[in-house]
């Protein structure tokens, strides 16, 4: 299953329940204001750190460079892809969560 | 203060894309400009983010008004707080931040730096000193 998050984890719970919820394996994107999840040294880098080990984590691409967060400060292991992985990812899932 | 300047606040708390509170703040204080008031702005929590450097909207198809705050150093808007703490949880430091600066009229014109960094008990004290404050 694709989940995907598109709030701040500093602003909302979004990220948090995404995480308690989704089965290890899933992929998870990360898009608008839930890319500040995907940054190095933030209050939520453990948490990110921790769910790489479950799931495979992507950043919207154009979504980071409009907030200027360079590829660099990304937390290794954070796939960053662009409007048409985020199509493929969706199209290549059987079920979608968009957690708002 | 009697001759009808009040001292104005506003306190930014959203990141600038994900919803219009941004934009719409920035777009306020502009305007307000107009009104020869003492205004400052305050910086905290994801507001921190709207003065990130190297915003690049050009695919996203988003307007850029990261460099409209470049304009308000015009506008006699030259005190930017931005609280440390938040910066900090958010892994920034301040050489992440757009270099706002402006013309300082009682120091010859020498150009100044708009943006302050305040720890949290210096930003409550601001607060206390202000006529009005307005949230975005």
């Amino acid at each position: 299953m694709l989940h995907t998050v598109n709030k701040s984890p500093f602003e909302k719970n979004s990220l948090d329940t995404c995480l308690r919820l989704a089965k290890s394996g899933s992929e998870i994107l990360l898009l608008e204001d839930g890319v500040y999840a995907a940054v190095k040294g933030t209050a939520v880098e453990q948490k990110m750190r921790q769910a790489l080990s479950d799931y495979t984590v992507y950043a919207l691409g154009p979504d980071l460079k409009a907030r200027g967060i360079e590829e660099d400060r990304l937390i290794d292991g954070i796939e960053v892809v662009g409007y048409d992985g985020f199509v493929d990812l969706a199209a290549n899932s059987d079920r979608i969560q968009s957690w708002l | 203060m009697g001759n009808g300047v009040k001292k104005f606040m506003y306190v930014n708390r959203r990141a600038p894309y994900g919803t219009i509170y941004a934009l719409e703040g920035l777009e306020v204080v502009l305007i307000g400009a107009a009104f020869d008031q003492e205004v400052c702005m305050v910086f905290v929590d994801d507001g921190v983010f709207q003065l990130k450097k190297g915003q690049d909207t050009a695919e996203s198809n988003m307007k850029n008004f990261s460099p409209t705050y470049r304009a308000l150093g015009d506008y006699d808007v030259n005190k930017l707080y931005v609280e440390k703490e938040s910066l900090e949880q958010r892994g920034m430091s301040e050489d992440d931040l757009l270099e706002l600066t402006y013309e300082d009229e009682d120091d010859d014109y020498k150009e100044k730096p708009s943006i302050r960094i305040v720890n949290r008990e210096e930003l409550a004290d601001l607060m206390e000193q202000q006529d009005v404050i307005l949230n975005y």
